[in-house]
């Protein structure tokens, strides 16, 4: 392969994956003059370039995290831009609202960097298509065999079962989970008709957006809004991620902690933040999804980033691939939980 | 099997107390009593040894997940447990099993030691196979002689008290001593009818609280009873119908353990309970605890053992005298009862009681509380007088008054990571402290912080780590820790020659820098006087 031509389409700079061809990034890591953006998580998303591309169903909730200063430029699903010489499309990644694969093509070379994804199903958003390339980054972040998911169906029916047990033992359910794109797969995917929901304010906002862009979700109450003395002890309270200690949580006396994540699937990381029940619901892909998508994707060669990258990249590379992996914007090692904070 | 995952899932999922009585006494009202049997003698710990060397079992397993090795230990590292890592890397389950616990246990588990490497591969891969992740991982848990529940043998007792209604001192007594797990064994345990344990049952123990405000406020040092406090097992010795009982405070009994108290036990009048505390003893004075150490593990107790580290109960009341509950009698007349029975048993009964110590004034106790350190006691219990023995952990009759833990401050320079909840954390740290210009290692310390600290700390080691050694990391020497210890002895075993016990985080000294550290002449300062 022509290295030449390889680093004129996608290379790493200290400010992240870099078409030098096009002059833009994809998901920079600083500030810069053109970003294409694979969606609106703060791991992906940095405020303060001077233009940002993204999918359509992104535009909005790109516009609440980088305010009203950055120009925003979106396109349709399938649609393709050309800058500088460089087609451009943006492709369904199935991981949340608006969450897209950029696919780039110069010279006839096609590249496809994921951002992050899931083959699952989730009403909140348009399903993963997958797009053949020449070379396919991908995300890693449950790069391991042992992430594998069950069906979601399966953990939404047990989140709806405890949230049940909860009322029957007189305690309010808190389900943390991150407040863009998970909450509102847990809110869409729920049985609503159990008990009243609540949310936390970081999940309210973006529940306005979705319901905005035409997603439909139960009914949900700002748990602040509430007067005081309320019964709690029949409600579901979605929260983003955080201590059970937290202030935050007295007003709702006795409760029942639950978490709804991939890394719930690891017994170490719920019983170290202290949860009741954790649930396996991930946004990204598990560990098949990563093989089967490469495998489709017909790329010959892979850079993976954002997770288990080493892992990921020696597995492929063993199976006649050419993978290698690449630094991702968090510094330092893979760490279960750093990543968890940020979003799982 | 499916209702044995999953009450074992229910366990793990819960830290409270009453969720975990419930969820056992659910499945114990549910089981069939062979099943029943089984899963009690697992739940108090009767687990088997290790059945099948790690290694094989991880060959089968990335066999059967078709992955290499070195897969496998990046998994085990972000899981850091190997019957998990197992349970959750297979495949998913091609088949179902409704096998019930007592076959699992007495066709594939038991049997496991006699058959060969073939016939036990095949046994794993096809159970496997019929699992589902949660029945994979208890499963692989009883396999590798890890199960463990984080329940005690009381919350099982309590348990089945709950779901058959059997009185729970009754049922702990049953569950004593050398049992089967067999249909039989679980009929007999939870009948009705009872008369077997009463000649056996402790009184619940009355527990002090430790003295948080100056001692003056206990008001005049004449109403006060004035002891040691020892360090030893918290036990009662039980003399009933001929026989002898050693209950611990884990409502354990331990009379094998200690044969000494055994025979003790012969030299009491018919109906007496004493409590007291069994220590390590030789010419009248306590040996450290580490000596006791050595006795507590060992299933068969040779002769040199039980010479060089015998035991005493040191006496402090007396509950039941000519078979007479006398708890609520008033403690000086306990006390002179406890007197008269220890006196007649003779000077080589193995029985002590435990010394009053004199005081005029709290300041004269207070200095003398002083020598605690050289008399290897933790400090003074203080009790009033007039009062009845109480149940349970009351305010207002009985003190610890103990002496202030000793500290040190030393610096972190290795890191290792913690199993179960903190695995993938670093939680595990040596200490080291300064001597002639080099660090070194003093003590390990794996508790004393919060989660929000240990984060911190985790963060740290990995961004100054120096060298790797397997799973452990030298850092670099910057982070300060106060560590706080009960006792320091001599060590021919550890680098620093100096041995503490109970060492633990007491403080982070984010205000000390590396250079600030003890030395370990300070520390060895501490050490008592001896060559």
């Amino acid at each position: 392969m022509c290295r030449v031509a390889v680093d004129n389409v996608l290379q790493l700079n200290p400010n992240g994956l870099y078409c030098a061809a096009g002059d833009f990034y994809v998901d920079p890591w600083n500030p810069a003059d053109r970003a294409v953006i694979t969606h609106a998580h703060v791991d992906h998303l940095c405020a303060g370039s001077k233009s940002y591309l993204c999918a359509r169903p992104c535009e909005v909730l790109l516009r609440a995290r980088v305010g009203v200063e950055g120009s925003i430029e979106s396109l349709a699903y399938g649609e393709a831009r050309h800058i500088n010489g460089v087609s451009v499309s943006l492709h369904p990644a199935g991981h949340i609202l608006g969450s897209a694969q950029v696919r780039i093509e110069y010279q006839g070379q096609v590249w496809v960097v994921s951002g992050d994804y899931k083959l699952a199903p989730d009403p909140t958003c348009i399903g993963f298509e997958p797009v053949h390339c020449h070379i396919f980054v991908t995300e890693s972040t449950f790069g391991l065999p042992i992430f594998r998911w069950p069906e979601p169906g399966e953990a939404l029916a047990e989140i709806n079962g405890w949230w049940r047990g909860n009322q029957q033992a007189g305690k309010a359910s808190v389900l943390f989970a991150y407040p863009l794109g998970k909450a509102q797969r847990v809110l869409a995917g729920i049985d609503n008709t159990i008990g009243p929901i609540y949310t936390h304010g970081a999940v309210e906002q973006y529940n306005v957006i979705y319901r905005a862009s035409g997603i439909a979700l139960p009914a949900t109450r700002y748990a602040r809004s509430v007067p005081p003395k309320t019964d709690w002890t029949r409600a579901l309270i979605l929260a983003p991620p955080m201590g059970k200690t937290s202030p935050w949580l007295r007003r709702f006396g006795d409760f029942s902690a639950g978490m709804a994540s991939g890394w719930m699937r690891i017994r170490g990381t719920r019983r170290r933040r202290s949860m009741d029940r954790g649930f396996v619901l991930s946004d990204h892909a598990d560990w098949p999804a990563l093989l089967s998508t490469t495998r489709n994707s017909g790329a010959e060669r892979v850079w993976v980033t954002h997770g288990y990258r080493a892992p990921l990249a020696r597995w492929l590379s063993e199976n006649g691939l050419e993978a290698d992996a690449i630094e991702t914007r968090f510094q330092g090692e893979q760490d279960a939980d750093v990543a968890g904070e940020a979003e799982a | 099997m499916k209702a044995f995952a999953d009450l074992y899932a229910a366990l793990d999922e819960t830290t409270k107390t009453n969720e975990k009585i419930a969820a056992m006494s659910r499945y114990f009202g549910s089981a069939p009593a062979e099943d029943v049997a089984w899963a009690v003698h697992f739940l108090i710990g009767r687990r088997p040894k290790r059945l099948i060397p790690t290694r094989d079992l991880v060959s089968w397993a990335v066999e059967e997940a078709e992955i290499p090795e070195w897969l496998f230990g990046e998994c085990y590292q972000a899981v850091g447990d190997l019957a998990e890592t197992i349970a959750l890397l297979l495949p998913p389950a091609s088949a179902t099993t409704d096998q019930p616990l007592r076959y699992w246990a007495e066709e594939r588990l038991l049997p496991m030691r006699e058959w060969d490497d073939a016939a036990r591969r095949e046994s794993m891969v096809e159970a496997w196979r019929a699992m589902s992740d949660r029945q994979r991982f208890a499963w692989n848990k009883l396999i590798t002689g890890e199960f463990r529940v984080g329940v005690s043998q009381n919350l099982v007792v309590r348990a089945l008290a709950e779901a058959s209604g059997v009185e729970a001192n009754v049922l702990a007594h049953r569950l004593m001593g050398d049992w089967q797990p067999t249909p039989d064994f679980a009929t007999r345990m939870l009948a009705k009818e009872t008369g077997d344990a009463d000649v056996s049952r402790p009184y619940p123990f009355c527990l002090a609280y430790p003295l948080e405000g100056e001692v003056e406020s206990l008001g005049d040092v004449q109403d006060w009873q004035i002891e040691w406090k020892w360090d030893g097992i918290r036990s009662q010795l039980i003399r009933r119908q001929w026989r002898t009982f050693l209950w611990s405070r884990g409502e354990e009994v331990i009379t094998d353990r200690f044969p000494e108290l055994a025979a003790a036990g012969g030299l009491l009048p018919e109906g007496t309970v004493l409590d007291g505390e069994v220590l390590p003893w030789k010419d009248g004075a306590p040996l450290p605890f580490t000596q006791m150490q050595r006795r507590i593990g060992r299933k068969e107790l040779g002769g040199k053992i039980l010479a060089e580290v015998p035991v005493v109960l040191v006496a402090f009341d007396l509950l039941e005298h000519n078979r007479e509950d006398v708890r609520e009698r008033p403690l000086e007349w306990r006390r002179a009862e406890l007197e008269r029975i220890v006196a007649a048993a003779g000077p080589e009964s193995h029985l002590v009681a435990s010394p009053l110590v004199a005081g005029v004034s709290w300041d004269e106790l207070k200095s003398t509380r002083e020598q605690a350190r050289s008399r290897g006691v933790e400090g003074f219990m203080l009790k009033r007088r007039g009062s009845p023995y109480r149940v349970g952990r009351r305010v207002g009759d009985w003190w610890k008054w103990k002496i202030n833990p000793y500290s040190v401050d030393a610096v972190l320079i290795y890191a290792q990571p913690g199993s179960g909840r903190r695995a993938s954390l670093f939680t595990d740290y040596t200490f080291g402290v300064w001597d002639q210009g080099e660090l070194v290692p003093f003590a390990k310390a794996y508790s004393g912080l919060t989660d929000d600290e240990i984060r911190q700390v985790d963060a740290f080691v990995r961004n100054n780590t120096i060298e790797k050694f397997g799973p452990v990391r030298r850092v670099k020497p910057e982070l300060v820790f106060e560590l706080a210890f009960e006792a320091i002895q001599r060590s021919s075993r550890h680098r620093s020659g100096i041995a503490v016990r109970f060492p633990r985080m007491a403080r982070w000294r984010t205000d000390k820098k590396a250079a600030d550290a003890d030395s370990i002449e300070t520390i060895r300062a501490l050490l008592p006087p001896g060559p």
